[in-house]
């Protein structure tokens, strides 16, 4: 699906770097002693069996969860213990494992809902909706209705999301996380409990996200058959380690991965 | 008349520049992109068309060439055919939706060098079978969206070919050769060549002169009244010669505004934000509006349940009168009515986006009756055409106040029809086109040296001079003393009555006519309950007397309303039967799409069809049936024949001809 060697990845620019990162809830070792990169461009996954610690990778990136051990610089500087709010100002926007949309608003208002961190207007002029809110919510709704327009879901603007099925829920909460503009997007399961078409809809979404807005995507999937396409490197955990690094191809030969996906005899 | 003819404009060029020179500050195209919709003057549309004109003159294109245009309904494709039609080029605008392989043959039986296309996908497509197509040298896009990285050589962006043409206009001697191309266009020459999609064999491409198209929209516009303060909204494919016709050719003639949706799936709401003036849509647009309509009332409260049934109920039962200007309607029902219409009607038609409708078509297939008159009677003027792409549309119109579920109506101004000795419809009119497309045999076919055309579609005038069409002309058979026998009109006359769920009538090349019918269980048991009527099986139902004394008297009434009808009465169902079992896909005894398979049928249920020719009044026969679960089991039964009494026809076997 891909070109081997992405023009943009292969510059090498780290974007994220995690180093030694440990992560532990009480005497629960969620992460032990795990570093990776992400370099700028580049669509890097994240795999592993279910509780390898995936998705505490996911919030320690997005400054949601603090690693007890080991640290995290983001574009050059070590990050401090922040709050995730603090993450997403930085450019890092994500997804949830399970929707995590504002269920009785419309499609069009949660995407803007993703423009928040980016609005100035003093809490005065958005009261009235008058003066340099107007303006402002004019420039930021074009930019909502280019990611409307790119995710093709004109249809269900006005649409509560709640009313949506899965399948576009998922594909608002895409947009919602677009119109932050980040830096890194980082999806949970984007494509958790879709139907063929939807994950081949999704995956061309991600894909096209990365290519023409250049944004440097991390993700978590089950799906083997999207991360190997899609993904141009992986990283795999299991029980909070890191087992293996590197292109798509050599990952599905490293017996380790294999071990930990199909099971080894005892 | 808004005739063009007399002015001299008569190519869509000229008219576009009249539209510049006469109306340049009115809106005339309108396309929803990121949710606003953006807009176009006559002026601006003149001015693009002319640059983009001169754009593909440089990227090759000349005279008499052709280009092909796919995609949805966008302002950008429109144009490419009016800046075709500005160079002498022909347009071919291809389905949106056809598979590659389908798109590949087109293109090639009209020798395209040029396409013009919406987006990535269309274009993947012509790339994937572009060794079939040697002659297609250059592609146009509208959307860049995900093309960024192809081969440039031969792919332009359509923005880019204008900007191309605007700089070449600045010269003074470009403006001259342009305008010289914009007076050389002559009436006589081929405007476009549609090519029809063909139920079977290859799609055939119809060639259509700036003559027959301009006469055709001068009808529609004439008929309806259409100036330019109409709004239309085109979403129908633009291959498609309703389209062309409606959303291209009125659409310039008399300058009304063309919105072009944002996409295929917002075309309702689209529609209630433009709030069109003329709709055109196929029956199952207005069966899924209403279906949908249906739906929802059942969520609504109790009150709005019994406000909504109330009205709607007076409205059947008064509302066409009123739309009719009908007399006859009582000053307290004339009150309701409109009490209704605020409470009740115009917020649906606000609803379906037809609060500003001046009239609404529809065409294709036959509509349910009581479907056109739902809309109808809630003060939406729904009328039903006939027309083909041979006849560029029209071929006859409902005029106001005779507007009836079951007919089509007369043949449309100017056109005149002719009823074949087979029943087919022929027809003449101004909108004829020249022939088919590389094509002379089958054109020598359809098309006569008198200019009368083969419609292909069997037909006959009722008393009222009405066309009534009845069915495809090849599937209209003869019975034996030569009177026709048109087995799906009888069927679906059948099929009107609840009870009755399938027919099939048998007749071509017999004495008369005979006929297998299947109950509706679902129906005819609810029948039975408060008939007192007990049974055990479907099988034991079907055959009980009182259910066969029933289908008879159905039979009956279909029997005198053919007797009424001219042509007809020799097709007057002497024997039935009611079958033991349903017909059913899964025995092979439908198609998929439940259409019944006549002649699987016939040689299945041989046994039965010799017990309705041969006089008997019963039969055995037994079937092997599937069932669900793929287990296989036989049903036999004892099957009664019921003799009916015929009526005299009450048409003389020969009609005069048909008024004009």
């Amino acid at each position: 699906m891909r070109a081997p060697d992405n023009p943009v990845a292969a510059k090498q620019d780290v974007l994220l770097a995690v180093d030694n990162v440990s992560l532990g809830f009480g005497g629960v070792k969620a992460l032990s002693d795990v570093s990776f990169d992400i370099r700028k461009g580049e669509i890097r996954a994240i795999i592993g069996p279910n509780g390898a610690g995936k998705t505490s990778m996911l919030n320690c990136i997005n400054g949601f969860y603090y690693p007890t051990e080991g640290q995290i610089t983001f574009k050059g500087v070590k990050r401090p213990k922040m709050r995730p709010y603090l993450a997403a100002r930085g450019g890092i926007a994500r997804t949830f494992q399970n929707v995590a949309l504002f269920k009785s608003m419309s499609t069009l208002d949660n995407i803007m809902a993703g423009r928040s961190l980016k609005m100035h207007a003093n809490f005065f002029w958005q009261l009235f909706r008058h003066g340099p809110a107007m303006k402002e919510e004019a420039a930021h709704r074009r930019v909502v209705e280019d990611i409307i327009d790119f995710l093709e879901i004109q249809h269900i603007r006005k649409t509560p999301v709640g009313r949506l099925p899965y399948g576009l829920q998922k594909r608002v909460e895409l947009g919602r996380a677009l119109a932050m503009e980040p830096e890194l997007l980082l999806l949970d399961e984007p494509m958790a409990g879709m139907n063929l078409e939807e994950k081949e809809d999704m995956s061309r979404f991600i894909f096209e996200v990365n290519q023409q807005f250049g944004t440097t995507i991390a993700l978590i999937e089950h799906d083997m058959g999207v991360v190997m396409d899609l993904s141009d490197r992986v990283v795999v955990l299991e029980y909070g380690r890191k087992i293996a690094d590197g292109t798509p191809d050599e990952v599905k030969r490293d017996q380790r991965v294999i071990d930990a996906y199909l099971g080894v005899a005892h | 008349m808004t005739t063009a003819a007399g002015s001299r404009d008569d190519t869509f060029p000229k008219l576009l520049a009249r539209n510049a020179r006469i109306r340049p500050h009115r809106i005339a195209f309108r396309h929803k992109d990121l949710g606003i919709w953006q807009s176009w003057t006559w002026a601006e549309v003149y001015e693009t068309v002319q640059a983009y004109a001169g754009g593909l003159r440089a990227l090759g294109l000349e005279r008499g060439g052709r280009i092909a245009v796919v995609g949805h309904n966008r302002p950008y494709l429109y144009w490419t055919m009016i800046a075709a039609q500005w160079i002498g080029a022909i347009p071919i605008p291809v389905y949106a939706d056809s598979v590659a392989e389908e798109m590949a043959f087109v293109l090639a039986h009209a020798e395209v060098t040029h396409a013009a296309v919406q987006d990535q996908e269309q274009v993947d497509k012509l790339l994937s079978v572009s060794d079939q197509m040697p002659q297609l040298g250059r592609i146009l896009y509208d959307e860049d969206r995900g093309l960024r990285d192809y081969d440039h050589s031969r792919l332009h962006s359509i923005r880019s070919v204008i900007e191309e043409g605007r700089t070449r206009l600045a010269e003074a001697s470009e403006k001259e050769r342009s305008e010289q191309e914009l007076r050389a266009g002559q009436g006589s020459e081929l405007a476009i060549i549609l090519y029809t999609s063909g139920t079977t064999g290859r799609p055939k491409g119809v060639m259509l002169t700036f003559d027959s198209v301009i006469a055709a929209a001068e009808i529609g516009c004439d008929f309806d009244k259409l100036d330019e303060t109409d709004e239309i909204i085109a979403y129908l494919p633009i291959a498609w010669v309703g389209d062309h016709i409606f959303s291209y050719a009125q659409a310039i003639l008399s300058g009304l505004c063309v919105n072009c949706p944002e996409n295929p799936e917002t075309i309702a709401e689209d529609r209630r934000e433009v709030g069109a003036t003329y709709v055109f849509a196929p029956p199952r647009v207005f069966e899924s509006m209403l279906t949908l309509t249906m739906v929802r009332i059942e969520d609504a409260s109790a009150l709005k349940r019994r406000m909504f049934k109330f009205f709607i109920d007076h409205a059947s039962k008064v509302g066409e009168k009123i739309l009719n200007r009908e007399a006859g309607v009582g000053l307290w029902d004339r009150f309701l009515w409109h009490v209704g219409n605020v409470l009740v009607y115009a917020p649906l038609r606000n609803r379906f986006g037809m609060t500003r409708v001046k009239v609404g078509y529809t065409a294709g297939e036959a509509i349910g009756p009581e479907i056109f008159r739902f809309y109808r009677s809630i003060g939406v003027n729904l009328k039903q055409l006939y027309g083909q792409t041979e006849a560029s549309v029209y071929i006859t119109m409902q005029p106001d106040g005779e507007i009836r579920a079951d007919t089509v109506g007369r043949p449309a101004p100017r056109v005149e029809i002719r009823i074949d000795d087979n029943g087919e419809v022929l027809y003449r009119s101004p909108g004829v086109f020249v022939g088919y497309y590389k094509d002379d045999a089958k054109t020598a076919e359809t098309k006569s040296p008198d200019g009368f055309v083969r419609s292909g579609d069997a037909g006959f005038f009722d008393e009222t001079g009405h066309l009534k069409i009845i069915d495809r002309a090849k599937d209209v058979g003869k019975m034996q003393d030569g009177s026709l026998f048109p087995p799906k009109y009888i069927e679906n006359k059948l099929k009107f009555y609840p009870n009755i769920k399938e027919a099939v009538c048998f007749g071509d090349g017999r004495d008369f006519v005979g006929c297998f019918i299947n109950i509706d269980l679902v129906a005819v048991s609810n029948w039975a309950e408060r008939n007192g009527v007990t049974y055990a099986s479907y099988q034991e139902l079907a055959g009980h007397p009182l259910v066969y004394d029933m289908i008879q008297g159905h039979v009956d009434e279909v029997n005198r309303s053919l007797a009424s009808e001219p042509r007809m009465g020799g097709a007057q169902i002497r024997r039935f039967l009611i079958l033991h079992k349903e017909l059913d896909a899964d025995d092979g005894e439908l198609t998929r799409t439940q259409k019944v398979r006549r002649s699987f049928i016939a040689e299945r249920y041989d046994p039965l069809i010799q017990a309705l020719y041969n006089g008997t009044m019963e039969a055995d026969i037994s079937t092997e049936v599937t069932f669900e679960d793929g287990r296989k089991g036989v049903i036999s039964a004892r099957v009664k024949v019921r003799d009916m009494t015929l009526y005299p026809a009450e048409w003389a076997a020969s009609l005069p001809e048909a008024a004009e």
